[in-house]
């Protein structure tokens, strides 16, 4: 399916979801104000729905939204929008019946920040279809393929099409990809404790602690973040090293056995900070301990909600 | 000051680890004084956040110590908190602290002696790592004249 014609489709079923009142309001992507970029979009009439588009730049994660909707919600979502939505019908924190879930098969995302460091000039317009993206700006114009610029965490995507979790699907099912095998993780846990802390010390130098990573993610739905808390308070609010360490410890130890690798933390982040490296180390250790891979099951419980009597943790003396 | 003498922050159970160290006391069984005990009513209770600020203001040691498992208080919270000491454990190595630093044990209320054996295992192990330089946090320096 080309993109125009999975545009269509979108903006039919929207219509007919909001018609057949299935859902209060459809959430998905509208085109954003600059090149290169899209918005979410929150459509309640039908010429909302016109503006709904799919977009090889839906870098963020839709399923953040949901908890803030009482009502019935329809989301357009990539696998792992869908996968979230899962988790947080799971997590008790939207009632099922309120949710339908449209699945779209999808290819990957494009990482924006890939395609400005092989296109440095200013562009003005982006055109795009499912394999390549043509960029022109004052006076050229260049076309990239897609899979050079793709997203790391679209490499590694393992519900590319979410077909099991979906009420129902848009497009044809994208081939699967070989899930993520954690090679350079078990490189790095064989070195020194003094290069492992200096490898992730040094990955978070630059994080300004803005917080966009925990805004944008589909799991960070808690009232007060301890970040925020202040009595005690767990972080300074200056830029200290080991505040900013501690909290990207604590913020993947919080995602671990429900992160979905949706990548919209490192999307969103403005030093472009691998922030998933933190989460990978706890994502394999759950994957390994408990063989669980989160949002791919309604019924299934998170791992740090139930535990087995035969649990084995062999460094407890 | 000739040899290093570690700080540890130690959490015990109220019901099964912290009453074998006052068994142990009453015992008269000898064990290193370099553990500061926090008493909690359970290993459930326990947040991960509260041994990794015990290290970033300057703990040498963590050790965590709870009831058997099946033996809980509260019929399943060292269990939970079982699934969580091992993600715990697993992160904080992987992120570059000497796996000497935290420790946890099973320790019930009659087991006085294990109570010694493991904290006398678990100053040594913290000692060797040395002091905890690289997971602290610095002291606030503003450089000024230190008032008399």
């Amino acid at each position: 399916m080309s993109l125009p014609e999975i545009n269509t489709k979108i903006q039919e079923t929207a219509k007919r979801l909001l018609k057949e009142g299935k859902a209060e309001v459809v959430i998905g992507y509208r085109q954003g104000t600059a090149p290169m970029t899209v918005a979410p979009h929150f459509a309640r009439t039908e010429d909302d729905c016109n503006q709904l588009v799919w977009s090889n730049f839906a870098k963020i994660n839709l399923a953040t939204y949901l908890p803030k909707f009482p009502g019935k919600v329809a989301l357009i979502a990539k696998g792992c929008d869908a996968r979230s939505a899962v988790g947080q019908v799971v997590e008790s924190q939207i009632a099922r019946e309120n949710l339908y879930i449209v699945g779209v098969a999808c290819n990957g995302m494009v990482d924006v920040e890939l395609i400005q460091a092989k296109e440095p000039r200013p562009v003005f317009t982006a055109e795009e279809d499912m394999a390549t993206i043509k960029l022109s700006g004052e006076g050229w114009s260049t076309s990239l393929t897609k899979d050079d610029v793709l997203r790391r965490a679209c490499k590694t995507c393992v519900c590319r099409t979410p077909k099991d979790i979906a009420d129902e699907l848009i497009g044809a099912e994208t081939p699967a990809l070989s899930p993520d095998d954690y090679a350079d993780l078990k490189a790095l846990a064989a070195k020194s404790p003094e290069e492992k802390m200096a490898y992730f010390k040094g990955l978070v130098k630059d994080c300004l602690r803005c917080y966009a990573c925990r805004n944008a993610c589909p799991l960070c739905y808690c009232p007060v973040c301890f970040v925020d808390e202040t009595r005690p308070q767990w972080l300074g609010k200056s830029q200290d090293e080991m505040d900013t360490f501690t909290f990207h410890i604590l913020r993947a130890f919080h995602c671990s056995g429900r992160c979905t690798s949706c990548g919209s933390c490192e999307a969103v982040c403005p030093m472009d900070i691998k922030l998933r490296e933190f989460n990978r180390i706890l994502e394999e250790e759950v994957q390994r301990d408990w063989q669980y891979v989160p949002g791919l099951n309604w019924e299934q419980k998170p791992p740090l909600t139930t535990y087995r009597p035969d649990d084995e943790a062999e460094f407890i003396k | 000051m000739s040899e290093f003498e570690p700080k540890i922050v130690a959490f015990f159970c109220n019901w099964c680890t912290y009453g074998a160290a006052d068994l142990a006391g009453v015992s008269r069984l000898e064990y290193p004084p370099n553990f500061r005990v926090v008493r909690l009513p359970c290993t459930g209770r326990l947040n991960p956040k509260y041994i990794l600020e015990a290290f970033k203001r300057g703990a040498d040691g963590v050790w965590v110590s709870g009831c058997h498992p099946g033996d809980c208080h509260y019929i399943a919270g060292n269990y939970h908190a079982r699934r969580k000491f091992m993600l715990l454990h697993h992160m904080i190595e992987a992120v570059g602290v000497e796996p000497g630093r935290l420790h946890f044990s099973w320790i019930s209320s009659a087991e006085a002696t294990k109570f010694q054996e493991v904290a006398k295992e678990v100053v040594e192990k913290v000692r060797a790592c040395g002091p905890n330089v690289n997971f602290r946090k610095a002291e606030l320096n503003l450089g000024l004249p230190e008032v008399a």
